[in-house]
């Protein structure tokens, strides 16, 4: 018995840094239940990765390596893991909650006959059985979860939910490869090589300053009043996805996690609400400002100064008192 | 070909939750409801192959007797037919094994070419339900997808990563597609088109009848307003005074 991370590799091969934050929750109840903690290494050619896991302050490293896995697929990766966890036999599992384990994770759970609890941002311990929180509707409520069921129990951490496990290189771990076969037949669905839309002309990334619209702006007309904004105070414009959904602005200027990642000095979102996929996006920025109507918007909880008000009339009162200063 | 959408419908944005008397649901008695947002993506994709390959296309819905916004919603844009899976369980936080079981048992009669769902449900947000109905159906499935063309045979298909990455992949008919938002601009119902869904058909199976019964995993213990993490300085006062002072605190902090 034991607490189980996945760590994800990228496909550029590197460790996905969200695995880190999910051996971070992994330890926490690793440590909180009395079990050993062990990291799950999976693809193609794991190189060097597994000794890195290794070096992870972790009990064991299960390696999982096969010419089948070197792209990823959700047939392959579920075959893999029903096998690795029949092996391992681990009481919980731990994943980050990227959009590849968005893409097998439930999958996963099911071909092994378990339930699946998706982005998690923290866990409580009351008594023995640990209760898993999770944002619901949008962030405007949380749910307290426990997870019912014989083992293995699954679920995935939040993007920056959990702060990233720190190195520990001095404890090197065992290494067990573990053996499993995958058909090629049975992997139904046939990727190509990842690639990038070509690059726009805005470089959110080096801007000081950043102005960015959310929904609250309403109406495409609208969005002049923000330009005229960010030319005032010396910032690119920007926006969370909806707007770029609708083609009111390029999507280069979409900040998210399937967007662009920004740490400017300043970040003022207008009518964003702050959802989770819009923050981890831009909660690096030194200084946020947010204005938006609804004073319960998740928005507020990452802003270091928030106007709880329309948008429509404090933008005008700035732009009006940047012109008389 | 025939497409089974997977819809939902979900608090209005804009709507006041509160919690049931034991805390642990919801008394959504005062609540208005709207089709799930990213759903109204998955059935535009639907209607769109439906008017490229003549398709028949079939919204589903799990959920209470009265939850019929988003299949009505639907037929009104130009789905063929409406199923409602009617059980009391779905109107609460039901886990996602609970609804694709049942979901799957219904698609499973109708031996679709291909399932579409939203990527995700606005309101408990599991992101799973479609991934788990593609394995529960044995189909093929790939996930956040922004482009959708197919021969009739296969699917090529164009799937989001992370940080503005993207991946083409082809997968054989049939099989389950979860649609993420931006893919299309969704129609809006014509006053005709809402007219004539009141003479579509719409099926209701009792959940009782269907042989979907899970054992649970996923137990809501409570669901509250979030704790604050960091609280910020709020800034209060007229909309100039507001202004005001966030230009002061912003030029103290060096950022203007
Ligand atoms: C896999 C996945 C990936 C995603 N990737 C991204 C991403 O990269 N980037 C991203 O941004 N989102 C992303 N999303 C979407 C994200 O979950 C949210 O849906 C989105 O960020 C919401 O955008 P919004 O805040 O503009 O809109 P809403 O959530 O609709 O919020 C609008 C806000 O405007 C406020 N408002 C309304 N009127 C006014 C007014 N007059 N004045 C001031 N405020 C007003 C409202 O109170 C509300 O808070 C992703 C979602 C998923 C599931
Ligand atoms: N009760 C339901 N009835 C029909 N479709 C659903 C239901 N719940 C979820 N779905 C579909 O599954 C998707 C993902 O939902 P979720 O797993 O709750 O985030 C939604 O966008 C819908 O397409």
């Amino acid at each position: 018995m034991s607490v189980l991370v996945v760590a994800e590799l990228t496909h550029a091969g590197d460790f996905h840094p969200m695995s880190w934050e999910a051996l971070t929750a992994g330890r926490e109840l690793a440590g909180q239940l009395g079990l050993p903690l062990s990291c799950l290494v999976i693809g193609g050619s794991l190189g060097d990765r597994s000794a890195e896991a290794a070096a992870r302050g972790v009990t064991q490293v299960a390696a999982v390596e096969h010419a089948l896995l070197s792209a990823y697929t959700a047939d392959g990766f579920c075959s893999a893991l029903t096998q690795a966890l029949g092996q391992i036999a681990p009481q919980y599992v731990v994943f980050p909650h990227t959009y590849q384990v968005r893409d097998y994770g439930p999958k996963l759970a099911t071909a092994v006959g378990r339930a699946f609890l998706s982005d998690c941002t923290s866990i409580r311990f009351d008594g023995a059985e640990p209760i898993f929180v999770k944002q619901v509707f949008q962030g405007k409520l949380s749910a307290d979860f426990t997870l019912a069921g014989d083992a293995p129990r699954l679920f995935s951490v939040q993007s920056g939910a959990f702060a990233a496990d720190a190195e520990r290189p001095d404890s090197p771990a065992p290494i067990h490869a573990l053996a499993i076969e995958l058909d090629e037949a049975a992997i139904r669905v046939h990727p190509t090589e990842p690639y990038r839309e070509a690059a726009g002309t805005a470089d959110l990334s080096s801007a000081e300053r950043i102005v960015s619209i959310g929904r609250g702006i309403k109406d495409p007309e609208n969005i002049a009043l923000a330009q005229r904004l960010a030319d005032a105070l010396g910032a690119e414009l920007a926006a969370s996805r909806p707007i770029c959904d609708s083609g009111w602005l390029p999507l280069d200027r979409q900040v998210g996690s399937s967007g662009q990642t920004v740490k400017p000095k300043l970040y003022l979102a207008l009518g964003i609400s702050g959802a989770i996929q819009h923050l981890v996006g831009m909660k690096g920025s030194e200084v946020i400002a947010a204005i938006n109507t609804d004073a319960s918007a998740p928005i507020f909880e990452v802003a270091d100064y928030g106007v709880v008000g329309d948008l429509f009339e404090v933008v005008p009162e700035l732009l009006k008192q940047l012109e008389q200063s | 070909m025939k497409i089974v959408v997977c819809m939902k419908q979900t608090p209005s944005k804009d709507s006041i939750l509160r919690t049931s008397a034991d805390g642990a649901g919801l008394d959504l008695s005062q609540t208005e409801f709207e089709t799930n947002e990213p759903d109204s993506y998955a059935l535009e994709e639907a209607l769109r192959l439906k008017d490229e390959h003549s398709a028949e296309v079939v919204a589903i819905t799990a959920g209470a007797a009265n939850t019929t916004t988003a299949i009505r919603d639907a037929l009104a844009k130009g789905a063929d037919r409406g199923i409602l899976i009617e059980d009391d369980l779905f109107a609460g936080v039901a886990e996602p094994l609970a609804t694709a079981t049942a979901l799957a048992v219904a698609i499973r009669k109708e031996s679709p070419d291909l399932v579409l769902t939203g990527l995700q449900s606005d309101d408990v947000g599991f992101g799973q339900t479609g991934v788990v109905l593609a394995e529960l159906l044995g189909l093929p499935h790939a996930t956040l997808i922004v482009e959708l063309r197919t021969d009739g045979a296969t699917l090529d298909v164009k799937r989001e990563l992370e940080a503005g990455w993207f991946q083409r992949l082809q997968l054989p008919l049939p099989a389950l597609l979860t649609i993420q938002s931006g893919i299309n601009k969704p129609r809006y119902a014509t006053l005709m088109g809402i007219k004539k869904a009141k003479k579509k058909p719409l099926d209701r199976l009792p959940l009782g009848e269907l042989d979907a019964a899970v054992s649970p995993g996923l137990v809501v213990q409570r669901l509250y307003a979030p704790t604050k993490q960091k609280t910020g300085t709020l800034l209060t006062g007229t909309p100039a005074e507001q202004a005001a002072q966030l230009l002061t605190k912003l030029r103290e902090a060096k950022v203007l």
